[in-house]
This record gives C-alpha cells, structure tokens and sequence, in this order.
C-alpha cells in the first residue's frame, strides 16, 4: 500500500558535478578517525587506551549518560591518538588500521522470536544503535523511549546527494533484516518514502508503510515527510535512520559483524569526474579524492551536502553519517557591483534582476561565497515558498533567537531538525545562519524541558 | 583597486571606523565573505539588491515628479495649454529644470541627513550599517509637496530616523515606516506647510504666480477641493491618471506607480497580497460610502457629500493612496509577516485610508495615517494568524501517542516501592 506526497514548496538546486552511476573502490584508507561533534549531545567516556589494539566493532568509548550506547571501531588497528580540545574534551579517535581486517562477532538475536528489548540491547552494545536518531532534538535516539513511528527517507532530493536507489542496489537483504528488528522497538509503523519515479530497493520489502514522494527539494527530507505524514506532538517521540545506515544495520543483524562500508558519492564542479566510490565510515578522505582528479588547488571540501554537510579538508576524514563528499571552489573574493548587476551564474527565488526563473534546469556552479552580508531580518514571505511544513518559519526562527521557550514549544520546534532549514538559509536575504539558530534552539529545548 | 581596498578593509578591522568604511566598500564590491557554518552556497540575493529593486521602482516617480513640478507651476503662470501635448508641454527642458532644482535638494537632504544618521549609529554601536535607509531616503522626497523648505525636510529626517528607528534597534526592528514618521513628523509639526493650496506647486508660496492669476489657479489638490466641497474638478481623470496634477512629488502619476507595482510583484520584492488586498479594502470603503449617497441618507448640504459621492474606484487615482499602498504598505519591517495577516493588513490599510480621508476634511491625505496605525496593528493581527497555527497543534496533540519512557517506569517503581 502506498500514500502519495506530493509538495509543493521548494526549490531544487541544480549544481554541476553530479556523481555518475559508476562505483570505483577506494585505496584502502591508513588511518580511520571518528569526529565526536557527529555525535551531538555524548558526552564519550573511554574504554579503550591509546596505543591499545581493536577489533572492527569493538566498542572505543560509551556514553556517560546512558552506559550501555556503545561506539565501536569501523576497521581493527591500534587507536593511535586521541585528539582532545579545550578542557581535553575528545575531538576525535584516530585508529592505525592494520593490513588484515579482524572483525569482532557479536552473538545475533533470533529475528523472528527475540523481542524488542532484546533487539535494542543487542543494537545498543554492538554499536548499531548510533544510526537511529530522534526527533525531538534531532539527537542520537534515547533507547529509554519508545517511538510512535519511525521515518526512513529513500529518496534524496539534496543538491547533488547520492542516490539512494543506485548505492542501495542489491541490498534488499539487509534492509529487510534492518525493518524487521527496527519494527520491533516500535508499536507504530516504519515509514519508508521513495521517489516515484526510479525502482526503489525498498519497494518489495514487507514490515512497512511505503510512500511515494514527488516534487522539489526538500521533499527527500525525512523532516517533511513526517510532518506530512504524521507530525510529531509535544511528548511525542519518533526515530529516524537514514537508508545506507540500513545496511549496516541489517549486516549487523544478520552476521555480528560491524561492516563500516558504504558507497558514497564523490560530486561537486571542482570533481572532474564525478562518482561513486565504495570506502568505509571514517577513511581519509583523500583515498577517493584524488583518483577523481580535482580541477583546482583551493576549494570548499564538504562532509555531507552542500546545504547540511560540514566543512572538511583534504586531510580530512568521511563522516560517521555521511554518504556524499561534496567538493565546490571557494568564494573568497570580491565581486564589482555584485549587488546590483543582472545575475546569470547564481540561483534566486526572487527576479530582483535575477534571471535563474528563466532556466529552471540549467546546473549552476556556485561557490562558498555568501553573496551579501550578514543582516538583520527584513524581508518577509519568502522562507515560506521552500518551507513545506505547516510551521511559521520565521516565527520559529525568532522565537529561538530570543530563547522564548514556550514560544518555540508552541511554534513547532519538536518536529524540525536544523536540516529542515537549510533551504531557508540558502534563500535567506539578510544571510541569517538558520541551521545554527534552530540547533541552538533544540539544545536549549532539550537542556529545559528534555 | 580590488586589492587596495582589501588592504584598507583589514587596516580599519576592528577600529570604529571600520563599519563606515565597509558600508562604502560594499558598495562598490560584494564581500569576500564566505560561508562558515550551515548552508556552503547561498542564494544570489542580499538585502542590498532587495533594496535597490525598489529604488529601481521608484526612479520613474521621481523623474516623472520632476516634470511635473515644473508643469505645474507653468500652468499656475500660464494657465492649462488648450491643445495638451505630452512632448511640448509636459516633457520640456523648462518643466525637467524646475523640477531638478527643487526635488534634486530635497533627495540630498534626505540621503544625506538621514545616511548621516546611520553611519553615526553604525559607527557609536559597532554595527554594520545596513540598508534600510536606502529605500526611505528615496521615499521621502516623492511624499512630500514640491515647495517644502529644507531646513524642515533636516529635522523631520533626523527625527524620523532617530525616534523611528533607531530607537528600536535599527534597520529590520522598528515598528512604524520611517518614511511615514518623518511624513507625519512634517504633518504635524508644521500644518500650515504641509495642508492648503500653496505647497503642492513650486513657487505657489513665494507669491511668485501672477498677481492676477493666483487666485483663480491655486495649487489645491484634488482632495483638497473635494473637502471644501468642490465637485466639479477642474482635472480630467486621464490627467489623473497620468499624473498631470498637483500633488506630492511621486505620488501623481498612477500609470508609473502600476507599473512600479508591476514590477515589484513580479520580482517578488513586493508582497502582491498587501497591494492587492489594499485595493480591495479601498474600494470596499468608496462602494459603502457612495451607497450611503446613493441610499439618500446623507443631505446633500453634508460637508461629507462632495467626498462621500466621489466615485469609489477613483479614490485610487488621487492623492497617495495609490503610492501608499505599493511602496509604503508593503514594507516588510513594518507590515505583517504572515501571508494570511498581509492579506488583512492590506485591506485594513485601504478601508481606513479611504474611511480617514472622507471623514477628517483636515487631513485629506488618509493613507499615511492609515498605514502607520496599521503598522502599530501588524503585530497584533500576526499574533492571532500565528495563534491559529498554535492552536492547530493543540488539537493535534490530544491524539498524540505518548508511550512512556521505560526509565519512568523504574522511577515509578522505585517511588511505589519506596
């Protein structure tokens, strides 16, 4: 059975240097490092020393708060460093890999007959559990509660983010296993929406409410389509995972094993040629970076999507969540007059003497530039033509701004995540950093009232 | 010069200058500011580009101003040439030279007082100067009459700006249209300038119109004469369309300020709600008044029936309501930010500028008093718009599945059992 969405409000960004559907293996990574700011909101306690040897899968640290989450090792090798920051918080683990992997095998519940309690204590230790996020607060999901539904988006309406249905091709296995064990930790339903027009890997899968989702950016976010399918209420708790997390979970469950691998999608203008690579979480960038070729010496290296993704460099290290690395050139210079000349090379919402209204196909190259400064807000309606949730963004927006916590309650902070407002910033005339504020503000939400 | 300028921008970094300089800098090039966190590519807009698509908008009202200030005065001298022809009366040399030397002071004075003001505040509060100001400089020489003596048009500016604004934090947090406070500052502090028929035609006050002709043609608005009961108006409505009557400096020639509208709806600069639902509010309120007219309810000796008779839909082609509503009105600041409360707005901000200008002979000009008592209200009617959002999620919640979180239950437990 499938619902259809369909939205309406959006704005797709077409950049040069999508991935092309073919899959190169990466050289095999030296070091592997985990970056903890991925994990918002643990605080990691150690259990592994410096110097000390892993196993693929075995848990480096836990956290504090909730001492069963394991966070494992993606390959086997010896933890190398431990990068500390102010007052020694861990930045980031670095592990040596070894030559030959070693993987550690956990004992898998029975799928059909275990529970979900059983499920949720085998995914919590064997470092699963990370994958699974919550919305409120977009945070790693808190295994204490239980989620009215969960949200799996197969369909990527991202600026040059994978796609979902090629790197998940032949996975149907795995996913399965994953949908099975996630239904357990649920009463309600697993949501998987996928695009309407490609053959989705998740079409035939049993356990789920499939949803065909159409029209622009930012209908692949799994925050509209919950809002769209069933939105969250105060006290309300519901999961996400993203697809190619699926996987390793599914493996996980099917063989004990932690296989951190994954196709990702190398894309961006300053690629020369754009595609996909299979590596795994954690590996140095620069792996599958240079096989591509890269057509210029300075440029913006993105962990993630050019809209959500975070800034990396070519030392730099592929995200626990990641699935694109995403490269574009810097846009660190002036511009004569940019301000009141007729644009051509950029993309607008408005027609102030902007002309991307004209060709709505046509693949820009935009670079890191922000294209203004930094203002206070003025312009009105315009976040609400790519905003498709029924919730006032700008209202929103200000609320978190001055910290007005029943304000943000009321307006609607439980179902975003900072992602949902990512099109709004890109749009934003007065260059306002939205993610920031609403992060800022689910923080803030949850440090109350959490 | 790129990179001599760069090398200025880092010299003057931190120092209090610094938000001066880059207010000049910016104009000349966009920054090299890159993203940092969030979003890596952002759209092509800034709020400088926003703000010059209306002055763009603008332009044709002033130039089309500057001719009709000198034909205006022409025709108070002259009288109305019998065969009206657009290139030999109206868009002659004379006409424009008159024009520039009494609007050309009035736009100094306006960007420079008021521009003045913003770089002070920029630089006393380390702040960057932002744009806001760029629009109402423009905006307050086209509402004002021709003949309005600087040294007024200085401190109504400065009083606009400061207590308009800045009092509230600056560009994007004040409450009232700046332009309109310094509209209003002018309105009020000086009355006897600013109403009557002597401002509205350059040269009116100086006695400079032939002795024998001046009274015969003074330079009465059209409002004007229809609240001292004058019906039979000595102007065509084409004149009136066009523009060809006295008035304030932008506010006369309909035709330019539709094709304003037109163009900031299309760019999407303008919110088209307010435009149009401001039209509808004044129509409703002409349609009302001439049914009462109609209906015979109103003696014909009312001081209200010249105004109350006038047709409702050419209540658009005098005075300011027209300019009122496209450039005034749909200031984003000052009106309401939510797409159900513009559509209120507007038609609020319509309704009451007719309603004032029939009812109130003294201030014949309603639209300004009607937008800035509508900006006071913005707030309010966003305030039960979002309330209505609000409550949505209320009802939703009562069919909310909560499911305890299993940690309460050992909390529970342990109080049970303690």
């Amino acid at each position: 059975m499938s619902k259809d969405i369909r939205i309406r409000k959006g704005l797709n960004i077409n950049l040069v240097g999508a991935a092309e559907h073919t899959t190169s293996k990466a050289v095999t990574s030296n070091v592997y490092a985990l970056n903890l700011n991925e994990f918002h909101g643990i605080t990691p306690k150690m259990l592994i020393k410096q110097g000390e040897e892993v196993k693929a899968g075995e848990p480096l640290f836990y956290n504090k708060n909730k001492e069963q989450m394991h966070f494992v090792s993606p390959v086997s090798g010896e933890l190398v460093e431990i990068v500390r920051g102010a007052r020694r918080k861990i930045l980031s683990l670095k592990i040596l890999a070894d030559k030959t992997q070693e993987y550690m095998i956990n004992k898998v519940p029975d799928l059909d007959t275990a529970d979900g309690a059983a499920i949720k204590n085998y995914l919590l230790h064997s470092g699963g559990w990370p994958f699974i996020k919550q919305r409120p607060y977009d945070v790693i999901a808190n295994p204490d509660a239980t989620p009215k539904a969960i949200f799996i988006s197969a369909y990527a309406t991202a600026p040059l983010a994978a796609d979902v249905d090629y790197v998940l091709k032949g996975k149907e296995q795995e996913l399965q296993a994953a949908i099975v064990a996630l239904g357990k930790m649920t009463p309600g339903k697993i949501h998987v929406s996928i695009g309407n027009s490609a053959r989705s890997p998740f079409a035939d899968l049993k356990g789920i409410e499939l949803h065909k989702v159409s029209g622009p950016h930012p209908a692949g976010l799994v925050g509209t389509q919950i809002n769209k399918i069933d939105p969250i209420n105060k006290g309300e708790v519901v999961w996400t995972v993203s697809p190619q997390d699926m996987v390793i979970l599914g493996e996980l469950l099917l063989t004990g094993k932690f296989n951190a691998e994954r196709t990702i999608a190398l894309a961006g203008s300053v690629i020369k040629a754009p595609k996909y690579h299979t590596t795994k979480i954690g590996a140095e960038i620069s792996t599958f970076l240079y096989a591509s070729g890269v057509s210029e010496d300075r440029f913006r290296l993105i962990n993630g999507d050019v809209l959500t993704g975070s800034k990396t460099t070519t030392e730099g290290y592929l995200g626990f969540y990641n699935n694109t690395v995403t490269a574009i050139p810097e846009g660190d210079d002036y511009e004569l007059f940019g301000w009141n000349k007729p644009v051509f090379n950029k993309i607008s919402t408005t027609r102030a003497l902007t002309f991307s209204w004209l060709q709505p196909k046509k693949k820009y190259d935009l670079d890191t530039n922000t294209n203004g400064e930094h203002r206070a807000f003025v312009v009105t309606g315009q976040y609400e033509e790519v905003f498709p949730m029924d919730i006032y963004p700008l209202q929103l927006l200000k609320a978190c701004m001055v910290k007005d916590l029943d304000e943000m309650e009321q307006l609607g902070l439980y179902e975003v995540a900072p992602e949902d407002f990512s099109l709004t910033e890109f749009i934003c005339i007065s260059k306002q950093p939205h993610q920031q504020i609403i992060r800022d503000g689910l923080d803030l939400l949850q440090k109350e009232l959490g | 010069m790129k990179d001599k300028l760069h090398q200025l921008k880092l010299k003057y970094e931190g120092k209090k200058m610094a938000p001066a300089f880059n207010a000049l800098h910016t104009f000349l090039y966009t920054p090299n500011e890159t993203t940092h966190s969030g979003a890596h590519v952002r759209g092509a807009d800034d709020l400088k580009r926003t703000m010059n698509t209306v002055i763009m908008a603008l332009v044709p009202c002033l130039i089309f101003g500057m001719f009709n200030a000198g034909y205006q005065q022409y025709i108070a001298i002259n009288g109305a040439p019998e065969n009206f022809s657009l290139f030999n009366d109206f868009l002659t040399w004379s006409n424009f030279l008159v024009g520039l030397t009494t609007i050309l002071p009035l736009v100094i004075v306006s960007y420079g007082i008021g521009l003045g003001i913003e770089f002070l505040f920029a630089v006393i509060k380390g702040h960057e100067v932002e744009e806001g100001y760029l629009v109402t400089g423009m905006l307050v020489p086209l509402i004002v009459p021709v003949d309005t003596p600087l040294w007024m048009l200085a401190i109504a500016v400065a009083f606009g700006v400061v207590i308009g604004k800045e009092v509230f934090g600056g560009t994007g947090m004040n409450i009232l249209n700046p332009a309109l406070t310094i509209r209003a500052f002018l309105f009020f502090a000086y009355p006897t300038w600013m109403s009557g028929d002597k401002v509205w035609v350059h040269g009116a006050v100086d006695g400079l119109t032939k002795a024998g002709s001046a009274d015969a043609i003074s330079g009465e608005t059209i409002l004007g004469s229809l609240a001292q009961g004058t019906s039979n108006l000595s102007y065509s409505l084409s004149d009136m369309f066009y523009g060809f009557i006295p008035g304030s400096v932008g506010e006369t020639s309909k035709i330019l300020i539709l094709l304003g509208a037109l163009f900031l709806i299309f760019s999407k600069i303008a919110s088209w709600r307010i435009i149009v639902s401001g039209v509808l509010g004044a129509l409703a309120m002409g349609l009302i008044f001439n049914g009462i007219v109609d209906a015979g309810w109103l003696p014909t000796y009312s001081k209200f029936y010249t105004l109350m008779s006038f047709p409702y839909w050419q209540h658009l082609l005098v005075g300011g309501l027209a300019f009122g509503i496209v450039f005034m009105a749909t200031d984003p600041v000052t009106g309401s930010q939510t797409n159900r409360g513009k559509w209120i707005y507007g038609f609020l901000i319509g309704f009451m500028s007719v309603m004032i200008r029939v009812f109130n002979p003294g201030y014949p000009e309603g639209v300004f008093l009607a937008i800035l008592l509508m900006n006071v209200f913005a707030p309010t009617i966003d305030h039960y718009v979002v309330r209505g959002n609000i409550k949505k999620r209320l009802k939703r919640l009562k069919t909310a599945t909560i499911y305890p979180k299993t940690s309460d239950e050992v909390d529970s437990l342990k109080t049970e059992t303690a």
